[in-house]
């Protein structure tokens, strides 16, 4: 049996529309890359997969140290341990899922050069490259609520993967923009830290949004994409409630990134290979 | 039957606007906003009006001087970039070879390294996993297979690399001057490997500058010069008009047109062939000249057939002689030939303080012609086949006897 020959035509004209079919035979290649990252991340380091856990726990430390009596932070209905550990473990998530992926167009340019493949793997390979160390956090979340003795409502199972893919699509919305600019105008490497840093305070992620006087401010706030997240996944631990509105504002933020994002990298691809 | 591969009309066009980076900053964009399109966009065709075809099981090789175009095609033809006119027809799968491992990542093994280059190239992972042990073998490292790549040396990362590359089995292989690289041991084992891919009945497009591989491994050529195809038919006659072209640039003299900013370059050369065969002469006359102060250097030829293989080099002084001096310098040098085949040769000149440091080199800069054979009494001709050199040679006999 012979096998079909693959008939294909390459263009000036390109296609604006994701190729989902080519994505798909390309599989495998999603896989290569997040392993190849995880890997040589954890290359020649003598703690390797525990750097993953130990961020987030030193940065909960820190803030627990500094902030929970200077915040002045009252309402909350569980520890501020907890409270912080459950922010910045999405928030981790999704900075570096941003910051790799925003830089991997360019650290990639050396093949980019020279073998073709769905553009779009490259990025979402760095996205699924910080979900593994995800993982790793969120084992050790498990142990402080255990600590703590918080336990979270059965509405978890729902929320904590929904707020999950509200961070995967903000990352990729906003990483796979950044990733394009960033072959095109090389600027946007000294844009991205500052970027992280100014969403992780504009975000309620160490102190809660009710710590915000002015409504207005609140709404500016709600417009980060991680705001949902971090609203949906602390919904199953505290009795407070949150607030619909807000929170459709952060939803309709990152799926507006998303399309922007995917968009303006679908019609920037083909010429990668040129500028980078 | 169909061709498997049909190019129509392609070309591609870039913007030459930005001499300071291939990448735009920020600031000259928003520079530009104000300019009201004052910037001056210089267009450079590439490639233009590029047409052929190519039949299933096919091998063709791709002929060009430095700047022809041939890079930019094969980027085309592997969809790294797209042509800015025209169209391509595939009926196979593609599989491109611009670099020997591509992606290979110093901090990780080499079993690692196999997986990850082999996926790039388009290999599954059963495949990969399936051809695993003879990659390895045909690499040669299987000692070193679970070493980091940065512990490698260059010759066996390059092994490696063309191990995973040679096992890849699409129906069209595009290959870019992956030859040039590797000792001649490898580079033989390569060619092998390569001719079988050829007789196999997949369809290859080869681009490089040994035009001997060319020769061997491909049916038809086609010859671009400036972004055009010059001339597309046999092999053979391809490599004829390649050296007819890059024949006018080469000659007894060389004289410098562009300005270097090199500390010390050649400004001219002129060569004369003296004495006949088979004790032939060259005497190189030339003129150095000194931009600033330098350390001091020495000089080295390399002599090629014309197929720009070269064959061996010569170098007069081995301590760097040519002391700093801001002026100009002149020199002759004498190179005694070995008894050489008749044909045209091509010599390379080199400067530099230190073999691995270059204040200039002239690739084949200057020619000469070998008329008669060094041996008189030869009464067949020579051929490439058997090398370019003829030593002397004599028999003796040492005793007869006779048989039993």
């Amino acid at each position: 049996m012979k096998p079909e020959p693959v008939l294909y035509e390459i263009n000036a004209t390109q296609n604006r529309l994701l190729n989902f079919g080519e994505l798909w035979r390309y599989r495998e290649l999603f896989y290569f890359f997040t392993w190849r990252d995880i890997k040589v991340k954890y290359k020649q380091t003598v703690l390797g997969f525990l750097w993953a856990i130990l961020q987030p726990l030193l940065m909960m430390l820190i803030f627990t140290f500094f902030f929970s009596r200077t915040l002045n932070i009252q309402h909350l209905t569980i520890p501020y341990p907890v409270f912080v550990f459950s922010g910045l473990i999405l928030w981790n998530f999704f900075s570096s899922a941003l910051t790799n992926a925003s830089n991997s167009m360019v650290n990639n340019a050396p093949i980019i050069k020279k073998i073709y493949f769905p553009r779009l793997i490259i990025p979402v390979s760095s996205i699924l490259g910080a979900f593994f160390d995800f993982i790793m956090a969120f084992i050790l979340f498990f142990f402080i609520l255990l600590y703590y003795q918080v336990s979270p409502e059965l509405s978890a199972i729902l929320l904590w993967p929904l707020a999950l893919l509200v961070t995967a699509v903000a990352s990729l919305g906003l990483g796979s923009w950044l990733s394009a600019l960033n072959v095109k105008y090389r600027d946007f490497r000294y844009v991205i830290p500052f970027l992280v840093q100014i969403l992780f305070f504009v975000t309620p992620i160490i102190y809660p949004a009710s710590l915000i006087e002015q409504e207005w401010i609140r709404y500016i706030v709600a417009l980060s994409p991680m705001y949902a997240a971090i609203e949906f996944f602390r919904i199953p631990l505290s009795t407070t409630s949150a607030n619909t509105l807000m929170l459709t504002l952060s939803l309709s933020s990152s799926i507006i990134f998303l399309f922007v994002g995917l968009i303006y990298f679908r019609r920037t691809e083909d010429f990668f290979a040129d500028l980078a | 039957m169909k061709p498997i591969l049909d190019v129509q009309r392609i070309g591609k066009r870039y913007n030459i606007a930005h001499q300071s980076g291939n990448y735009l900053s920020m600031r000259e964009r928003i520079g530009q906003l104000f300019a009201h399109g004052k910037t001056t966009n210089e267009e450079f065709w590439a490639l233009e009006n590029v047409s052929f075809s190519v039949m299933p099981g096919e091998s063709i090789g791709i002929i060009g001087r430095n700047g022809a175009g041939k890079s930019t095609l094969l980027k085309i033809l592997s969809k790294i970039t797209p042509p800015t006119t025209g169209k391509i027809i595939s009926r196979g799968r593609i599989a491109s070879l611009l670099e020997v491992g591509t992606g290979f990542h110093t901090e990780l093994s080499g079993r690692e390294n196999i997986f990850f280059n082999g996926s790039l190239l388009g290999m599954k992972h059963a495949e990969i996993k399936a051809k695993f042990d003879e990659i390895v073998d045909f690499s040669g490292v299987e000692k070193f297979l679970d070493t980091p790549l940065k512990h490698y040396s260059s010759g066996m990362q390059l092994r490696l690399a063309f191990a995973v590359a040679a096992f890849l089995e699409p129906e069209i292989l595009i290959i870019d001057e992956v030859l040039a690289v590797g000792d001649a041991e490898f580079q033989k084992k390569c060619m092998g490997k390569m001719e079988d891919v050829s007789k196999s009945g997949r369809t290859i497009l080869f681009v490089s500058h040994n035009l001997n591989a060319v020769e061997k491994l491909c049916h038809r050529g086609i010859l671009l010069d400036r972004g055009t195809i010059k001339e597309i038919s046999s092999t053979q006659h391809v490599l004829q008009q390649y050296q007819k072209l890059i024949g006018v640039n080469s000659s007894e003299h060389f004289t410098r047109l562009n300005s270097v900013k090199e500390p010390l370059f050649f400004n001219k050369i002129s060569l004369r062939l003296l004495g006949t065969q088979p004790l032939l002469k060259l005497e190189l006359s030339i003129e150095l000249i000194s931009n600033q102060n330098h350390n001091s250097a020495f000089i080295a030829f390399d002599v090629s057939d014309s197929s720009f293989n070269t064959f061996m080099q010569a170098i007069p002084n081995y301590s760097p002689f040519i002391s700093d001096s801001k002026n100009s310098k002149k020199l002759i040098a004498e190179i005694e030939l070995p008894p050489l085949v008749p044909g045209k040769y091509y010599v390379s000149a080199w400067i530099g303080p230190h073999n691995t440091i270059t204040f200039d080199y002239l690739p084949e800069v200057v020619s000469f012609e070998v008329l008669n054979s060094p041996t008189p009494n030869r009464t067949f001709p020579h051929t490439p086949d058997h090398g370019m050199i003829v030593p002397n040679s004599r028999i003796m006999e040492i005793g007869v006897s006779e048989l039993e």
